[in-house]
């Protein structure tokens, strides 16, 4: 294996696999449609708020109990009632343990929904850093596995800005959600409503109206349509507020970002000099074992026959025709060796059409759309093609498909293609070794795959370099 | 029979050369590039051209390119193209034309020089030469057993095979080892189970049955 060891780190930067933002909150259409984005912010920061009392909670309940009974403890020592009830907080805290790695990863899930949600509605993107799972030859609901779990966890920052940001959001991220949410609430609830009651001919409603001197219906009115307007007016900025707080939390400092960083690097560079080398040797004992074998048997047999010429005219011919079938095996084991290294229809046309031909050679009917207006760098252009060369494969022999689609673009500085097919679906990266080696082969180039293959399908598949083309 | 090459490996063009006029061609123009190829043409007088796909200066498909425009200058000029490995891309932008003398075929088959040779006149003649990996990978692509060739018997696939690679009933019965009436039953057989019109033609039937399979 490798010799650099390597903190392993997923990078997640939601502008990578996400549209491009579109929130930019504009016309009256952009307002309401920030109304709605801060109540659904409003309703993510109450589950945080539940699962942070879940969460922490108990270890400050807890701790307080305990420190309450130690003291009292210290007092009157023989009490056994009070041993019991310091083994029963500490029952309790055991028994919040076994959840606590559960709760944990709610908590993560709730920043990256966050993140996520604020490229989408706010246009802010929060990069995010997750040390990965180790992977656990422990299961989980083993002692061992659940230590491993709980480290894994806690030895990640990402967890901590996670708790840091619900603590935050519940009070900062609370008030400035509040400013429109309340503003337009209030403006309806308090003042439009009784406003309309006031007219006369309608029953005076269920809301009174508010006290003050001068409040007629058209004084009410005015001043509820200037809330909900000034609701409405706020309603970007305080989101806009919103993601950057949720980012100023949650988004790892410059100086950590960048140790992530060079650790990704470190593992994608290690990750590819192995897969190189690895390359190499297969290619090496191809040859050893392939066309230089057959070269030297061709040697021994023109050798052979040349001996035999005078003396055996007829048995030197056959010699010969048999070094001529040999000289065509070698030529064809050749051939594929080379297909496997550098196919030469790519060196000659480039992606597409290579990709083309990849379609014409699968055993079901691909469509092949899209084009790309100049070449990838020659590394990418490679690592592209053998992975839609993988995947075409992967549906041919997994899918069960009736038909596949592959679909070639450059857009917003990335090459991206997309292979889809309509079969039954279940893929997992998890367990196929092939799209790992895909995602393995990609990464090298910062890229990224993602599949999309619910049960019964069907598959979508779509990878992503960053590249310019020339 | 007077032959135009363009093949830049010196060996293979020799090589080429000697085979050629073994079996009693006229070698009217040996190039090494495209450019020359072409020169070499439009001068006129030439009944078969042999390309190498890969040529100088580019040493990409600039071979391929340069067959492609010498037959849309001089529509119907028979052309083999060879090449140290074979796409079906290329085949059907050769094919795509439909107007049959066309050849495309591995660099190895050059080793038997009768089947060569052979390849080259049927070319020449307006014929078509597909090389047996073209048709195998072709044949493949349509092998489910619902699909075309996944109906055919297995000797109706072993003639249709030879058919592909644009031998006539004469050739196909001798390899075989058949009457030539039985191919002929055969093929009937192939274009009824294709839903072809059949053919006595030997180069449209070609044609038909790789515009079928190249769907």
């Amino acid at each position: 294996m490798s010799g650099y060891p390597a903190p392993d780190v997923i990078w997640y930067s939601p502008e990578e696999r996400l549209p491009p933002p579109g929130g930019r909150h504009r016309g009256v259409g952009g307002h309401l449609r920030a109304l709605v984005h801060a109540a659904g912010f409003l309703g993510l920061l109450l589950a945080g708020v539940v699962l942070l009392a879940l969460t922490a909670g108990p270890v400050v309940v807890g701790g307080i109990l305990l420190l309450h009974l130690f003291v009292h403890m210290h007092g009157q020592l023989p009490w056994p009632q009070d041993r019991a009830d310091v083994l029963g907080v500490l029952a309790s805290l055991a028994c919040y343990g076994a959840v606590l790695p559960a709760a944990l990863l709610a908590v993560r899930r709730l920043a990256l929904r966050t993140s996520r949600l604020s490229a989408r509605w706010c246009g802010v993107t929060i990069h995010q850093a997750y040390v990965p799972r180790p992977a656990g030859r422990h299961p989980d609901s083993s002692w061992l596995g659940y230590r491993k779990r709980l480290n894994w966890l806690l030895g990640d920052p990402a967890t901590w800005r996670a708790l840091a940001w619900l603590a935050v959001n519940a009070v900062a991220g609370l008030m400035l959600l509040l400013v429109p949410l309340l503003s337009v609430g209030a403006g309806i609830v308090a003042f439009i409503i009784p406003g309309i009651n006031a007219f006369p001919g309608f029953a005076e409603g269920a809301v009174p109206r508010p006290a003050f001197p001068g409040n007629t219906s058209p004084v009410l009115l005015l001043i509820g349509v200037g809330m909900v307007a000034a609701g409405t007016m706020l309603a970007p900025l305080t989101l806009r507020g919103y993601a950057g707080l949720a980012r100023w939390v949650l988004a790892p400092s410059a100086q950590a970002e960048l140790q992530l960083r060079v650790a990704h690097l470190a593992r994608t560079r290690s990750e590819t000099l192995d897969t190189g080398a690895a390359e190499l040797r297969r290619i090496e004992r191809d040859l050893h074992d392939g066309a230089q074998a057959r070269l030297v048997a061709m040697g021994l047999t023109l050798d052979a026959a040349g001996r035999l010429i005078d003396a055996d005219p007829a048995a030197a011919r056959a010699l010969l025709y048999e070094a001529r079938d040999a000289s065509a095996k070698a030529l064809t084991e050749l051939r594929d060796l080379v297909r496997g290294i550098h196919p030469p229809v790519l060196a000659d046309r480039g992606l597409a059409d290579a990709v083309r031909a990849l379609a014409l050679d699968s055993p079901l009917p691909v469509q092949v759309t899209g084009t790309l207006p100049g070449r990838p760098p020659a590394p990418v252009e490679s690592a592209a093609y053998f992975a839609v060369s993988e995947l075409l494969a992967n549906v041919a022999k997994h899918a069960r498909a009736e038909t596949a689609a592959v679909d070639l673009r450059h857009e917003l500085g990335a090459l991206r293609i997309m292979v889809r097919d309509d079969g039954c679906g279940g893929a997992d990266p998890g367990r196929g070794s092939g799209l790992r080696g895909i995602e393995r082969r990609l990464a090298a180039f910062d890229g990224v795959l993602v599949v999309s293959s619910p049960p019964g399908g069907p598959t979508e598949a779509v990878l992503e370099v960053p590249c310019a083309l020339s | 029979m007077r032959v135009v090459i363009a093949e830049d490996l010196f060996l293979l063009r020799e090589g080429l050369i000697r085979l050629l006029e073994a079996y009693g061609f006229e070698v009217a123009a040996a190039t090494d590039n495209g450019a020359d190829f072409l020169a070499a043409v439009r001068k006129g007088g030439c009944d078969v051209a042999v390309v190498d796909v890969r040529l100088p200066p580019t040493f990409t498909d600039e071979g391929l390119r340069a067959a492609l425009t010498a037959r849309a200058e001089f529509p119907g000029l028979p052309v083999l193209v060879v090449s140290q490995y074979v796409e079906q891309l290329y085949a059907r932008e050769l094919l795509a034309d439909g107007a049959g003398a066309v050849g495309y075929l591995l660099k190895d088959r050059v080793l038997d020089g009768a089947q060569f040779t052979d390849a080259v006149t049927r070319v020449a003649r307006g014929g078509t030469a597909m090389d047996p990996e073209v048709i195998a990978r072709l044949l493949a692509r349509n092998a489910a057993p619902e699909g075309p060739v996944g109906r055919l018997s297995p000797r109706e696939r072993e003639v249709l095979e030879l058919m592909a690679e644009g031998r006539s009933n004469a050739a196909i019965a001798a390899r075989l080892v058949v009457t030539e009436r039985a191919v002929a039953k055969h093929t009937a057989s192939i274009f009824t189970k294709l839903g072809l019109q059949p053919s006595d033609d030997d180069n449209r039937r070609v044609l038909a049955v790789l515009a079928h399979l190249g769907r």
